[in-house]
């Protein structure tokens, strides 16, 4: 089944971070994951989890411009959940036989290893960036996540002018850098 | 102080911000000192990291919100028991009214035909299931025992008392919230003893007659709250199969049984319950029942009265349900806090016994 322009028209609102895309694809595909996973041993905070795990899995898919959707997003949605609840469920040692609700399914397993990857690379810039420290924690979050300009920083966190502000936003980045490159290549 | 200059040129460079005749100097140093150049690079890799965990963090954030809304507004669920998919929905709108006037003929010629068998068969047996509370007005205990009881008892109640029900129960809090059936509690007041015979007064905080289950509250100056228990209650359900053990006080003493969970539906397809295959005893109801791993899957309820061994524990996600009940109409007070770590998992049955012994609690409940 070929992905038709609406579904990526949604692809593209998901990329983009567009709430109220996110809030149609949430109100779609949330209530079948729910069943499939109460019906499977698990809860609904499980359910939760595992459903925006695979939303972030199919945002990074998205945000990658060369990807295209070689089946309805619903379907996609639904093979990433099962596969991720399949192994959480391995991980605990219970019974993983899926129960199915003769739902198609296609391969997934590729891209939730890439997507294991970002997911590592990110819980490590989290803790490094937990383990700074303030005010360098939300100095740099504040410049490279919100991206604030020097002067509105500045002010916000009572340097008497933008450039004090930038040697010591330099001082903490070169710490995050350390701490992120510290584990970041024993992870790769 | 250099390095913050390198590392600044770099990050011009890279964000493009450098005017033509800087970028070919920089670009001549690059090419001459491999050093900067891996510096460039490394700093490229760097920024598209956090970019990229920029990114993520703000989708988070959507998708928690997205979730939020939605809770609020309806528009799914936060129940356990969905079982429709967005299809079955889908169908349900479609066949609404078709379905509505199907079942409403076939509820009329059920109503008819069970009112026909009603009238028509003889009169059933009662009791096919029986609670698993003492009933100790009932039940003589040996009377030395109870006399020993009663004279501990007196000070810590007032006088004229009389005992009408009791089971067991276990604490969920370590500040002293106890959990048992709500048929256990018969009387309008309770104290709880605990495995080495001291008792504490108790408050009922909570009835819940539908899903039998009650929360007392430990309200005795005597009672030191421990630091934590050492097991959790689980959210999820339980495998078929699984090997399970109660501690319950049928008598006057601490008993240990074991067992297997032997349906994932109670009776007559109780979907609150489990089946259990064990032996249990009148005073074993509300006692809990554990897992392997330590873990309360349920609460010993009730038993099939004609077939031995048949036992019915209601399952622990309804505990979840009592607490967040009690914790909602309980303003001022201190909330109970379920903990979720079990630390018993790895330990032999007779340590974990050891540990747990102390949790579980004989339940009575008296009148005045």
């Amino acid at each position: 089944m070929k992905a038709t322009s609406n579904e990526q028209a949604l692809l593209k609102g998901l990329a983009s971070n567009d709430s109220a895309i996110i809030e149609q694809l949430y109100k779609e595909n949330f209530s079948t994951i729910q069943a499939f996973i109460l019906a499977n041993n698990g809860s609904y905070d499980d359910a939760r989890d595992v459903f925006q795990e695979a939303m972030i899995a199919l945002y990074e898919k998205a945000q990658s411009g060369s990807f295209v959707l070689t089946c309805q997003i619903k379907t996609y949605i639904y093979s990433v959940c099962r596969r991720l609840w399949l192994k959480k469920l391995q991980q605990l040692g219970r019974y993983a036989q899926p129960v199915d609700n003769l739902e198609e399914t296609i391969a997934v397993e590729d891209d939730l290893e890439q997507h294991a990857k970002h997911d590592a690379a990110f819980a490590i810039m989290d803790r490094a960036l937990k383990s700074l420290g303030e005010p360098c924690k939300s100095l740099l979050e504040g410049y490279y996540l919100q991206k604030m300009d020097m002067q509105a920083l500045a002010s916000e966190f009572g340097y008497t002018n933008a450039d004090n502000a930038k040697n010591q936003k330099y001082k903490c980045l070169m710490r995050l850098k350390k701490l992120f490159f510290a584990q970041y290549n024993i992870g790769e | 102080m250099e390095d913050f200059l390198l590392l600044e040129t770099i990050e011009k460079y890279l964000s493009n911000q450098m005017d033509a005749q800087e970028k070919a100097a920089f670009e001549l140093v690059r090419k001459n000192t491999p050093e900067i150049d891996q510096m460039v690079v490394e700093h490229a890799m760097f920024l598209q990291q956090i970019n990229e965990y920029s990114a993520i963090k703000s989708i988070k954030q959507t998708l928690t919100q997205t979730h939020q809304n939605l809770l609020e507004r309806g528009e799914i669920s936060n129940s356990e028991n969905v079982s429709s998919s967005a299809k079955i929905v889908q169908l349900f709108h479609k066949y609404k009214r078709v379905a509505s006037i199907a079942a409403s003929i076939g509820g009329v010629i059920a109503l008819f035909i069970s009112g026909l068998a009603l009238y028509l068969s003889p009169v059933s047996h009662s009791n096919q299931i029986q609670q698993l509370s003492n009933d100790i007005a009932a039940i003589k205990k040996s009377q030395q025992y109870q006399g020993k009881l009663i004279n501990e008892v007196k000070s810590k109640l007032p006088a004229g008392v009389k005992f009408i029900s009791g089971g067991s129960g276990f604490l969920i809090d370590a500040k002293g919230f106890i959990v048992t059936n709500a048929h256990v509690i018969k009387g309008t007041g309770t104290i709880v003893v605990d495995n080495t015979g001291k008792e504490y007064v108790a408050e009922i905080a909570l009835l819940d007659k539908e899903k039998d289950l009650a929360i007392l509250k430990i309200n005795d100056a005597d009672f030191t709250s421990k630091k934590s228990l050492p097991y959790s209650i689980r959210k999820s359900t339980t495998d078929l199969g699984e090997e399970i053990f109660t501690l319950g006080y049928p008598r006057n003493e601490i008993v240990y049984g074991t067992g297997y969970l032997s349906a994932r539906s109670g009776y007559e397809g109780d979907s609150l319950s489990y089946q259990l295959q064990m032996s249990a005893n009148p005073g074993n109801s509300g006692a809990p029942v554990f897992d392997n791993a330590g873990e309360v899957i349920g609460v010993l309820s009730t038993r099939e009265a004609q077939l031995e061994g048949v036992v019915f524990a209601l399952k622990s996600n309804n505990i979840y349900k009592v607490v967040n009940d009690y914790n909602a109409s309980n303003d001022g007070g201190k909330d109970i806090k379920i903990s979720t770590r079990s630390n018993i998992s790895r330990m032999s049955r007779k340590n974990q016994i050891a540990t747990l012994e102390s949790c579980v609690y004989y339940v009575k409940s008296f009148d005045k």
